[in-house]
């Protein structure tokens, strides 16, 4: 068994951005786990700021799950801005 | 490629028909381009053959950076030192991407790694050549790198998401490493004297053959390819992409004026592709099987890296508990 603790990293690739997840790494502490994403995902000036997340912190949706939560959202077509047909004089809105 | 020769354990691939409803609505997913993901139900075979493709992978990435390894403190001037370093840590990453997708699997790193170095896990045959001039740091960089992208570009649409983006990701990176060593061989071949062009025809004879077999077996030969191909864990056969591989090689091989070691090698205007000569297939299983130049010192070097930092990763993990303890106290 792996000794250290596999953490999930998440990457701010520019300011003004949300971060991204874009792996995991395994460090012995929090701070290892930076100094290591740093060095695994940050090579080439991809990042600005990085978070690391112990992998067993993260709550996730069940696969399942997808039809009962996601459907719900699929038939509400009133919520798009394009449901609303307004004349071509009102202009850009 | 990097993984050679990847078993499945299924002897035919079923059809739709064939399959149970939870089998067939993975298959169609697989068949629409809509990629698997760690959570999503996959049948057992699937799930233990990526393991194992992953895994080859992944070490044949970890292996790869001791042939070049051998060469740091060599470097003819600082500047290549600096790009070599570079290019051996971007191996590192690699391997380290490959691992996190294997583990998403539900394999565990260290198990695995405990595989390769008992033998029981196959890594790329070609790293199981010597590196014996400077200028073998400039063909690895062209024609094993070179290959490896043949092969990775094709893999970055695999079926598995996790083994996808660990494909994007290094795909991205590859193109330097590709670069870094045809600029060795052509400057060698440019400004070099005498003796240093014969280095660079040299380190081609050697690796010209090894660097083909780095597709695995051909087509006749491969019995798991269906499957592999029907799962989208693997998209173009062997001969394919090495076919792919010598038409795009051979030009450069003319514009650094040297030679292939095959004189079967030639366009075929019919085809549109380049002849080749056969592959000593027998040398390819002998060095799969552990009878290569460097195979027993470098499964050695892994497991001595592994044991001799043992006592630093121990410590780490001690520190670490101390640092907790003190914050709870
Ligand atoms: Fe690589
Ligand atoms: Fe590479």
């Amino acid at each position: 068994m792996s000794q250290w603790t596999l953490f999930e990293v998440f990457v701010r690739s520019k300011h003004g951005l949300n971060h991204k997840h874009v792996g995991s790494v395994h460090a012995a502490d929090d701070q290892m786990a930076i100094e290591n994403a740093r060095d695994l995902y940050t090579r080439r000036n991809e990042g600005v700021s990085i978070w690391v997340v112990p992998s067993s912190a993260i709550t996730a949706t069940a696969t399942d799950e997808k039809e009962p939560l996601f459907d719900p959202s699929d038939d509400k077509v009133y919520r798009h801005a394009s449901f609303y047909e307004l004349p071509d004089e009102v202009g850009h809105m | 490629m990097y993984a050679q020769m990847v078993e499945t354990g299924l002897k035919q691939v079923k059809s739709l028909d064939e399959m149970g409803a939870e089998e067939r609505a993975f298959q169609q997913k697989i068949d629409a381009e809509i990629k698997i993901e760690a959570k999503n139900w996959m049948p057992d075979a699937y799930r233990k053959t990526l393991i194992r493709q992953i895994s080859q992978h992944a070490h044949s990435e970890v292996v790869g950076m001791l042939p070049e390894g051998n060469w740091v403190t060599r470097a003819p001037t600082f500047k290549r030192k600096l790009q070599l370093m570079a290019k051996i840590q971007d191996e590192a990453g690699h391997g380290l991407y490959l691992y996190s997708a294997m583990e998403t699997l539900g394999a565990d790193r260290d198990e695995e790694i405990d595989k390769l170095h008992t033998g029981k896990a196959k890594y790329s045959s070609i790293f199981n050549y010597p590196t014996l001039n400077w200028a073998d740091m400039g063909a690895v960089g062209w024609l094993v790198d070179g290959a490896a992208i043949v092969n990775q570009v094709v893999l970055q649409r695999t079926s598995y998401g996790p083994y996808s983006r660990a494909m994007i990701r290094i795909c991205k990176e590859e193109s330097f490493h590709q670069r870094q060593g045809y600029e060795i061989l052509l400057h060698m071949m440019r400004h070099g004297n005498e003796a240093q062009k014969e280095m660079v025809q040299d380190a081609i004879n050697r690796l010209w053959w090894p660097s083909l077999m780095m597709f695995g077996p051909s087509d006749a030969d491969s019995p798991n390819s269906a499957q592999s191909m029907a799962w989208k864990i693997k998209r173009h056969t062997n001969d394919e992409l090495r076919q792919r591989f010598i038409d795009q090689t051979v030009p450069q091989l003319e514009l650094l004026g040297c030679t292939a070691p095959d004189p079967d090698l030639k366009w075929n205007e019919e085809r549109g592709h380049y002849d080749f000569g056969e592959i000593n297939w027998q040398e390819f299983y002998d060095v799969l099987k552990g009878y290569g130049p460097c195979n027993r010192e470098r499964v050695e070097a892994r497991r001595n890296a592994i044991e001799d930092g043992a006592w630093v990763r121990e410590a780490a993990v001690a520190h670490a508990n101390k640092k907790k303890q003190r914050s709870a106290a």
